[in-house]
């Protein structure tokens, strides 16, 4: 094929004038790195977040009351999500697909250790809240059903309450006050880590009948006490739709909607909540990438800037190809593929930068995320160097077509 | 009288080029016929215009006005792809200063007008190789002109030249760059060629070059002054005449233009 016999001709111009070519390709090169590495940024933070996500349970779903629209009270929850909810949706006959149902009221108040004191989120709840957020515990246990059908006064805390309420973390037995009543601790739950994501190390857990009948004052809706959510957990992941629909149905029946009402809760599975940040991890990396991208047309332009320079100093070569037969189509082809082949140089030493960068902070203990270049980046960093070769080539290509052959035989 | 079978034929060709604001008139109603076979020197000063009619032979530029003609094709109707074609097969160019490709070695140099008559590389390297024997330089293929001499890279250009089998060598100042010996060099191979049946025409305003020519065609302000043939060119050599010192003269004084104009226009 003639069409590979133009690519000697480049390596050799290229080889000619390696330092010239090398500065052309920085911008190419640094284009290509800076997407390729922002990319794979940015699919290893959306990875290992995903993984957390994934680590707290797939099958786990989450009822909430909307917020009011209207009146007064706009913006704060409806509250006609309640106890008598969570009896009705643990029940099995109407709700094949849930197997576990957990209620939540939760607050900030103020814990008291001798002098020490602390803001915490308190969650009041029941024992097998445990299980469907798959929390791990460091020291002692958690909540018993017993306790919780007792309404005793055990607390179970996260590392940063114990350390700041106590200096320590092994503080199972000690006692904490909530507005003057002592809590017993029980056990403090295992360190999230620097993440943040679902982080529980800032709360405390205590029986849902505790909060709802002493801790804090807890409205009422039909006879029982509202709640701030429910937690569910659905048989596999396969069922958590069939789950989610069985748990709308029971909750618009027993609120009283009619076919044209809106609900008054919402469900958020877990797998919605993984698209939500797949969306956003999407966004931000196409945005960083966008920015990158701008030094990959600033490269692009250098590369036309030097193929102009290269077509004027080479006029007599030019001249001389055309005296000795050469078509326009073969110069034209002579200095695009030369432009392709910086480009896709440059490309490729970018890929080796980007691959590197990542074994770098594969290499780097303890970092929250690997960098993640997949083929597809890869393949699509060569296609957009090669379009920079072709896009930025094509001017000072044509450049060299309309050169006049005596004009440029007679140029020195 | 030009026969059926010139080579080149031209009548009346005029070529003007726009420099700026002025017109310069290169060739001014130039009638020519070369036949096949033939050797045959261009003279002249500087700005005579013989580069511009050596350019129009060679298909590098179109004339104004006039009609050119090689092989029969008319070069006025012929589109810019048929003229390189001509041009890669038909015509083989000498430069004073050799034009190599840096840093291609000697058989790449060679190879590339069969690159571009579409050539398939390994045929094309062997031909490379024979035209490069064929100039002498066999030994010298993988070299590169820097580790040549002027003289060897001017025979590389010469295979070159000749790789494509032209009909027709066209040299320009093929000397003006080479001392005396490996001029003679040079020339000694030209001649050789010339023998072998290839056409040559020579631009030259070596005076020693031109008699060597068994045809001296002499040009002055765009117009042929002189074209002489055979023994009338070797005895020119012998000794001094009319023909060839207006070549050498100063510029000529408009009357004496005049005159010279008129004797072409007799004789063509």
């Amino acid at each position: 094929m003639k069409l590979f016999r133009y690519f000697p001709v480049a390596f050799d111009s290229i080889a000619a004038n390696k330092m010239r070519a090398s500065l052309t390709m920085l911008g190419i090169i640094i284009g290509v790195a800076a997407v390729l590495t922002i990319l794979g940024i940015g699919r290893g933070a959306s990875e290992s977040i995903l993984g957390e996500v994934a680590s707290q349970g797939t099958t786990r779903l989450t009822i909430s009351p909307v917020t009011e629209t209207e009146g007064e009270g706009a913006g704060s929850p409806v509250q006609t999500l309640t106890m008598g909810d969570v009896k009705a949706l643990a029940d099995p006959a109407f709700h094949p697909d849930v197997v576990e149902v957990v209620p939540q009221y939760a607050g900030n108040l103020q814990l008291v250790a001798g002098s020490n004191n602390s803001q915490v989120r308190v969650t009041g709840t029941t024992a097998a809240y445990a299980d469907v957020l798959r929390l791990e515990m460091a020291e002692g246990r958690f909540l018993t059903e017993e306790e919780v059908t007792q309404m005793n006064n055990v607390i179970v805390i996260g590392t940063t309450v114990a350390s700041d309420l106590f200096e320590r973390t092994q503080v199972v037995g000690e006692s904490v006050r909530i507005s003057g009543e002592p809590y017993t601790v029980v056990g403090v739950l295992e360190e999230s880590g620097n993440a943040g994501f679902g982080s529980n190390d800032e709360s405390a857990f205590i029986p849902i009948g505790a909060a709802h009948g002493r801790v804090f004052n807890v409205p009422r809706y039909r006879g029982e006490y509202v709640v701030t959510s429910i937690s569910a957990d659905a048989l596999s992941e396969e069922r958590v739709e069939a789950a989610e629909l069985q748990i709308e149905q029971t909750l618009r029946l027993r609120h009283g909607l009619n076919e044209e009402d809106d609900n008054d809760f919402s469900i958020s599975t877990q797998a919605s909540l993984l698209e939500t940040i797949d969306t956003v991890t999407g966004t931000l990396t196409l945005l960083l990438s966008s920015i990158a991208a701008i030094s990959l047309v600033v490269g692009g332009i250098g590369i036309m800037n030097i193929m102009l320079v290269s077509v004027t100093e080479r006029t007599k070569e030019i001249g001389l190809r055309k005296a000795l037969g050469a078509h326009t189509s073969d110069v034209l082809l002579q200095f695009l593929i030369e432009s392709l082949v910086l480009t896709l140089l440059g490309g490729l030493i970018g890929i080796a930068i980007s691959y590197g960068a990542a074994l770098l902070v594969s290499r780097i203990p303890n970092f929250s995320f690997d960098l993640l270049i997949g083929v597809d980046a890869v393949l699509m960093a060569v296609g957009v160097s090669a379009g920079c070769g072709l896009v930025f080539g094509l001017y000072p290509a044509m450049r060299a077509t309309q050169l006049d052959p005596i004009e440029a035989l007679r140029y020195e | 009288m030009p026969g059926p079978s010139a080579l080149i034929d031209m009548q009346e060709v005029t070529k003007v080029y726009q420099m700026g604001e002025t017109k310069v008139l290169a060739l001014d109603g130039v009638s020519l016929s070369i036949d096949e076979g033939e050797y045959v020197a261009i003279v002249g000063t500087s700005g005579s215009g013989k580069s511009t009619l050596m350019n129009i032979v060679g298909l590098l530029d179109r004339p104004t006005d006039g009609v050119y003609q090689i092989r029969g094709h008319s070069a006025g109707d012929l589109t810019g792809r048929q003229l390189a074609d001509l041009r890669n097969r038909e015509i083989g160019f000498v430069f004073q200063q050799f034009n190599l490709l840096a840093r291609a070695p000697a058989w790449r140099q060679v190879e590339l007008p069969l690159f571009y008559a579409g050539i398939a590389r390994s045929a094309s390297r062997q031909r490379a190789l024979e035209a490069l024997a064929q100039v002498g330089l066999a030994d010298r293929a993988d070299h590169k002109p820097e580790e040549l001499s002027g003289g060897q890279q001017q025979r590389v250009a010469i295979a070159r030249a000749l790789v494509n089998r032209p009909g027709l060598l066209l040299a320009d100042e093929p000397t003006g760059a080479l001392d005396t010996r490996t001029g003679e060099e040079v020339m000694t191979l030209f001649e050789k060629l010339h023998a072998e049946g290839l056409t040559l025409i020579i631009i030259t305003h070596d005076q020693e070059v031109a008699d060597r020519a068994r045809r001296v065609i002499t040009m002055r302000d765009g117009a042929i002054i002189s074209d002489t043939r055979g023994a009338a060119a070797a005895a020119a050599s012998g000794g001094t005449n009319g023909l060839r010192e207006p070549a050498l003269a100063p510029l000529p004084r408009p009357a004496v233009m005049e005159q010279i104009g008129e004797t072409i226009h007799e004789a063509v």
